[in-house]
């Protein structure tokens, strides 16, 4: 199943009208916790409701499809915002961003969820064949004032939050600022950068990104040939090897960790063998190497065609990817891919990828012996799955 | 949704092409072995080499991309590839850093073995003759202490370094006493003199033992002799004795090969194994000292050596194939350099060469030289590496002196004839000691040396059994890996 991240509230009254707007942190009723302006009891029943009154609370956000206009018309003159029961997932300390006119809502953080990820913009310099986010060109900067205003409502104790888009790099002083932010305000969060890493082969803003000095930072870099026009042609951008190369040699000379992603499909899976020799031979020094199933969803529907390759067609040559980069020190994992679409040597490195909120698996699953350890599928777009999925029995039966 | 662009959109001009530098070398009637700046091979067909050097090829058409990838062409615009390529190249090269990491302490000439081969030592009971005196060892100790390494290594050689035991713990107990170093300590043994004072010492030093073992009793008491013709014993005892004390990584053996040797590699390697030892290190006859005098040296050449190391290589490797994890040394070495970027400082392979820069030699009598091999050509009169003595020398004045300078600026690989084209340069080393000492000249005619020949011949069996044997390669890959 997908959680739905996005919606439109049923109500929302009390907001300021000079204001477009808001960042509502959500907080359990009977919460002890310091109020912030940004805080709204969080109401999933006409009990809560009562009590949140009672209570004092200034704002208060309904989880219910049910009205409640009974509960709240005309004596309450707070913040008030009510959304459809099929956002009960929210809970206590999650962060939400609202727009007073349209009312619709985006869940920005998630308390409970180790997969947190905030999209920086939507503009992107590459135009990647299965981007999963297709760009737009937009002005979006809105977002980077949201995610400031977000920060400091994030619970200390997250363990871990990553910063996608479009290209995160593409205002890149301004977000800087958030990482260092990020530096200040959760010196326990690991940050995860998702950029294409082409604005790092300008030595002003890899200065400027080492410079953050944040002690958990690393930059997710996709890296899908060891030639240039192969990368050039699936991200759509003449020179981006080039300048994505340049960029991860200055980030490793300047000391920063780097990821490099590969994204398997029918460009790149057939060549993952050279792609990963080519990196244990030339970027050993890297911290980690994601070799990725793809999501089925954005531009990748659009070229399916050119695109889909069934995984059972790529494990051997993954295999000796994975193997070679291993032996090289390298420190690899497999993501988004099912173990019974892989050889048995790539299981080790095969990690439950698939964020929360749109990881799924299907009905043959629940034979299956491995399940609990397996990344299962992505929910999102339109799954295409492999015919190589089915139950790993692991006992022997007679 | 714009439209997306076909992949020929994306591919560069020819003429937008350039070569990176690279070196070659014809393996076969059509067959070209082709290395980078960093020495990462690849092999190419007579046609594709032309048409590499013309430059005469597109993307798709295969060669584009093999010799992309391998770092031999690059987009005349792009940065990339050469950074790429400077960054290994720095990588490697980055052993520099560290300058003069290792000392060697001569305690004593004297020895009580008597071997045919040995190069430097003596016969005789003056201990005040042939041994180290303390203020000579403390003048030593502050030269190895001037280095600009942060931690060095101290090793005592000889003659038999044991029969000056009380100098050795004289200096042990002065180099642990100086701070601003960490410092590792090795004794050079044939471990006849080996006791249990010798090993608590070294167990509470953390010092480390290497011996000889030329193979089985037979062939390790010819070439080794002492009265009582124990000489094998004693070494196997010391071994074993020194497993058990000092832990069973903390004891290592060398072998001498001689002309008695070369029909016994498998016995030999035998002998090895059955120590528990981890590894052996196939050596060639050096042509130093009492070798050369003694015409040992002369009596086998390198085509006949590298048969021998072939025939001991694949040995080992059957060994692994059994499944027991055993190595040989010198493979391992060179597989590190072809097939990694860690800097490996080897002394006896490297360019600019270890004389001086990787190891500096205290004699008995204060004289210092810019190798081991640089003190036993000074035992048959030849003083040409001889840097100076440390009653008058500091360690600038040894490493700046014109004879060490000059050893190593006139034998370089990256620039001496047949090295600078050579297509193992990158994985090679630059030997004056050895090339003065065969051919009186630093640099040296390297067809005529013996030196190149066996390197050559290494490198191309290893990149054979890489090329063409599934199970071999993936063993001497695990060697390369740690």
């Amino acid at each position: 199943m997908t959680l739905p991240l996005y919606g439109t509230a049923s109500h929302s009254a009390g907001f300021r009208p000079d204001k477009a707007r808001s960042v509502v942190r959500l907080r359990a009723v009977d919460s002890s916790a310091e109020r912030q302006a940004a805080d709204f009891a969080l109401a999933k029943t006409p009990d809560e409701v009562l009590r949140a009154r009672e209570a004092g609370w200034p704002s208060i956000f309904v989880v219910s499809d049910g009205s409640i206009d009974s509960q709240v018309s005309g004596t309450f003159d707070g913040r008030l915002v009510a959304v459809p029961q099929k956002y009960g997932y929210l809970g206590d300390g999650d962060v939400l961003g609202f727009d007073h006119s349209s009312r619709k809502f985006r869940t920005l953080f998630r308390r409970n969820s180790a997969h947190n990820s905030f999209l920086v913009t939507e503009r992107c310099n590459n135009y990647c064949l299965m981007c999963s986010q297709p760009p737009k060109d937009v002005d979006d900067r809105w977002i980077l004032s949201e995610i400031k205003e977000t920060l400091p409502l994030i619970d200390l104790a997250t363990h871990a939050l990553t910063f996608t888009g479009g290209e995160t790099l593409s205002d890149w002083e301004d977000f800087i600022g958030v990482l260092k932010e990020c530096r200040d305000r959760l010196p326990a969060t690991a940050i995860q950068v998702l950029t294409n890493g082409r604005a790092f082969a300008n030595s002003e803003i890899v200065d400027a990104w080492k410079d953050i000095g944040h002690p958990n930072l690393m930059a997710a870099i996709p890296v899908y040939a060891s030639v240039d026009h192969i990368h050039d042609h699936v991200v759509q951008a003449k020179g981006a090897f080039d300048e994505t190369l340049l960029g991860i040699l200055k980030l490793k000379d300047r000391g920063q960790r780097v990821e490099i992603r590969v994204v398997l499909h029918a460009l790149t899976a057939p060549i993952i063998e050279e792609t990963g020799r080519w990196i244990a031979r030339n970027l050993p020094f890297v911290d980690h190497v994601a070799l990725m199933g793809l999501e089925n969803t954005g531009f990748a529907i659009a070229n399916d065609a050119m695109l889909w390759m069934d995984p059972m067609d790529y494990g051997d040559g993954l295999a000796k990817a994975v193997d070679c980069l291993s032996a090289a020190g390298v420190n690899v994992s497999v993501y988004n891919l099912p173990k019974c679409v892989l050889p048995r040597s790539v299981w080790p490195h095969a990690l439950q990828s698939i964020s929360d909120w749109k990881n799924g698996f299907v009905e043959e699953c629940n034979r299956c012996d491995e399940k609990s350890t397996c990344s299962g599928f992505f929910t999102t777009g339109r799954p295409r799955f492999s015919r190589g999925v089915r139950a790993i029995i692991s006992r022997v039966t007679n | 949704m714009a439209r997306f662009l076909a992949p020929e959109a994306f591919s560069a001009a020819t003429e937008d092409l350039s070569l990176l530098p690279f070196n070659l070398e014809r393996t076969g009637t059509n067959q070209y072995l082709v290395s980078n700046v960093v020495g990462d091979f690849i092999r190419l067909t007579e046609d594709e080499l032309n048409r590499l050097i013309d430059l005469r090829i597109r993307p798709g058409d295969g060669l584009y991309e093999k010799t992309y990838a391998a770092h031999l062409i690059t987009g005349t615009n792009q940065k990339a590839q050469r950074q790429l390529l400077a960054a290994r190249l720095r990588s490697r090269m980055s052993f520099l850093q560290h300058v003069t990491p290792l000392h060697i302490f001569v305690v004593t000439l004297r020895c009580e073995h008597s071997c045919p081969y040995c190069q430097v030592s003596r016969q005789s009971t003056d201990r005040s003759r042939f041994d180290m005196s303390e203020e000579t060892a403390m003048r030593a100790l502050d030269i190895a202490f001037a280095s600009p390494a942060a931690r060095i290594k101290i090793e005592f050689q000889g003659g038999e370094p044991l029969l000056n035991f009380p100098m050795i713990k004289t200096i042990v107990a002065a180099a642990k006493s100086r701070s601003g170093k960490k410092v590792d300590f090795v004794i050079a043994s044939n471990l006849a003199l080996l006791d249990d004072v010798v090993l608590d010492f070294c167990k509470a030093n953390n010092i480390l033992l290497s011996t000889s073992l030329d193979g089985p009793a037979d062939l390790h008491n010819k070439n080794r002799p002492r009265p009582g013709a124990n000489s094998h014993e004693l070494a196997v005892a010391g071994i074993r004795r020194a497993k058990e004390i000092l832990g069973p990584d903390r004891v290592g053996a060398l072998m001498t090969t001689t002309e008695a040797s070369l029909d016994r590699v498998d016995d030999i390697i035998d002998e090895y194994l059955q120590l528990g030892l981890d590894g052996i290190f196939l050596r060639p006859l050096s042509p130093f000292g009492f070798a050369i005098k003694t015409k040992q040296f002369a009596k086998y050449d390198a085509q006949k050596w590298l048969s021998i190391y072939e025939h001991g290589l694949r040995r080992v490797l059957e060994i692994n194939r059994q499944g027991t994890p055993f190595r040989e040394f010198y493979a391992s070495l060179l597989l590190t350099r072809m097939l990694s970027d860690r800097p490996i400082g080897y002394v006896d392979l490297r360019s600019p060469a270890g004389a001086g820069l990787g190891a500096l030699v205290y004699n008995y009598d204060g004289s210092v030289f810019a190798s081991d091999e640089g003190r036993m050509l000074a035992e048959t009169g030849d003083n040409a590496f001889r840097l100076g003595h440390v009653d008058q020398d500091s360690y600038n004045s040894l490493i700046l002196s014109d004879k060490l300078i000059g050893a190593i600026s006139s034998s370089l690989t990256q620039c001496a004839p047949e090295c600078s084209t050579c297509v193992y340069e990158s994985h090679c080393g630059a030997d004056p000691v050895y090339h003065h000492a065969t051919q009186g000249d630093a640099l040296g005619i390297k067809p005529l040396s013996a030196f190149c020949a066996r390197q050559k011949g290494i490198m191309g069996l290893l990149l054979d059994i890489l090329d063409n044997s599934p199970e071999d390669a993936a063993i001497l890959r695990r060697w390369a890996a740690s």
